[in-house]
């Protein structure tokens, strides 16, 4: 039987948690897009997409981050596609997140007072022109802090791929921890990688608050 | 391929889907008081509690806000019976939510307590109340006040991801939708279903903390 030594353990969690970090990343990418798309909807003057955004945000955000996986999972496969564990996690993971950045970045575009957009309007801008040039740089720069926020969220996020079958950081923590019989190390061990993970963005969001609060 | 979708067979499943809706509710109920407790002791650890409290209580909060539920989780259903504490998986599932929504909260509540202007303080010591009186009176119901949407969205927040808890074999709503499925192949249908209950449930526990929150803290009477 093999024994494993805590730097086996250790080195295989690490070896795994590039697909953590990678899923997070294409998470995020994904999810960000799409939240743009849905963004325009939401603060738009149309009334139905606003409505259809509103309604993806209750439906994405009212649910269990689990059931959108193995809907994902056993869904995609419904419709005739060959899914693999990878792809169903980036799919439940990308709509999921963009239903929360979405909201955040919609709280954004809303805190631009209103009076910036009267001024804008009296020089004669259009909603587009006003959009680009007075309301987007100013929402965006309030936007970041949450956002990085928000991306402590995706990377715990993906722990839940594991229960699919994606062999990430906590799925290789269930093996190791069912071959070495050393739960105690092996999840201890994974939490720390996660937390070295997650720790670094939550500092950088509360400092970029900061920033932000001490300028305003 | 076609695939044709069957929700009837459900039906002679309801039994045990209202099983894994009343354990969902029984984790939430109690893993969310004894939480909210929890929370409402390290908030005031932090902001106005001795130091050597403070600190050990922030490291807590830390960790918990950085790391999965699911690790949570696992560490102490299976990693804890290596210090001698064996749990039930009710019993860990329960102790893991309160752990965590514990450091939520004590976050959410602190900037509730943070918000209090100085004067207040000053003005409950000036009617003779003890420091524990003002921090009661003073203090915590109005920063409760304050935050009392942001913690009920926390505690639906604990709901939805007590999902997970199937997978130390509590028998939650989760667990009902993979013993449906396990039983009619039908995987899709059994986690649709499931997925719209626990829409409805979200949507009616948010429902009901906020209509709590409007007895515990009834709108101020006009002539104060």
């Amino acid at each position: 039987m093999t024994q494993f030594t805590f730097v086996d353990i250790l080195t295989n969690l690490l070896w795994a948690s590039r697909w953590t970090v990678l899923l997070s990343l294409a998470a995020f990418a994904g999810g960000g897009l799409l939240a743009l798309g849905l963004l325009f909807a939401a603060i738009g003057r149309a009334r139905w997409p606003g409505r259809l955004a509103r309604l993806y945000v209750e439906i994405f955000q009212g649910t269990p981050l689990l059931m959108q996986l193995f809907l994902a999972f056993f869904g995609l496969g419904l419709l005739g596609i060959d899914v693999s564990p990878w792809l169903a996690a980036c799919a439940a993971l990308i709509l999921w997140s963009a239903a929360f950045l979405v909201e955040i970045w919609r709280g954004c575009v809303m805190a631009i007072g209103r009076g910036q957009w009267e001024a804008s309007a009296a020089l004669g801008m259009g909603y587009a022109a006003q959009m680009r040039h007075v309301v987007l740089p100013q929402a965006l720069r309030l936007a970041v802090p949450p956002t990085v926020g928000f991306s402590v969220q995706v990377v715990k996020g993906t722990a839940l791929t594991s229960i699919i079958g994606f062999l990430e950081l906590t799925k290789a923590g269930t093996v190791l921890s069912n071959a070495s019989f050393q739960p105690f190390t092996v999840f201890g061990l994974v939490a720390l990688i996660y937390f070295a993970l997650c720790f670094p963005l939550s500092v950088g969001a509360r400092r970029l608050e900061r920033k932000l609060n001490v300028a305003h | 391929m076609t695939y044709s979708f069957d929700f009837g067979w459900l039906a002679s499943y309801w039994p045990v889907f209202a099983a894994g809706v009343a354990m969902t509710l029984q984790l939430i109920v109690i893993g969310g008081l004894l939480g909210i407790a929890l929370g409402i002791a390290c908030a005031w650890a932090r902001s106005l509690g001795p130091r050597w409290l403070g600190t050990p209580v922030a490291v807590y909060v830390e960790l918990i806000r950085n790391t999965p539920f699911l690790i949570q989780l696992f560490f102490i259903f299976f990693g804890l019976p290596a210090l001698g504490l064996r749990l039930g998986e009710v019993q860990a599932a329960t102790l893991a939510m309160v752990i965590n929504l514990g450091a939520y909260a004590a976050e959410i509540i602190r900037a509730g307590i943070e918000a209090t202007p100085r004067g207040q303080f000053e003005a409950g010591a000036s009617l003779a109340m003890s420091r524990i009186q003002t921090f009661r009176h003073v203090v915590l119901v109005p920063a409760l006040e304050r935050i009392w949407p942001a913690l009920a969205s926390q505690v639906v927040i604990v709901m939805l991801g007590s999902a997970v808890v199937s997978q130390i074999a509590v028998e939650d709503l989760t667990f009902a939708a993979n013993f449906a499925q396990s039983r009619s192949f039908r995987a899709f249908e059994a986690y649709a279903v499931s997925t719209v209950i626990y829409l409805g449930l979200a949507i009616a526990l948010r429902a009901a903390l906020m209509r709590l929150g409007g007895l515990i803290f009834p709108a101020p009477e006009t002539a104060r």
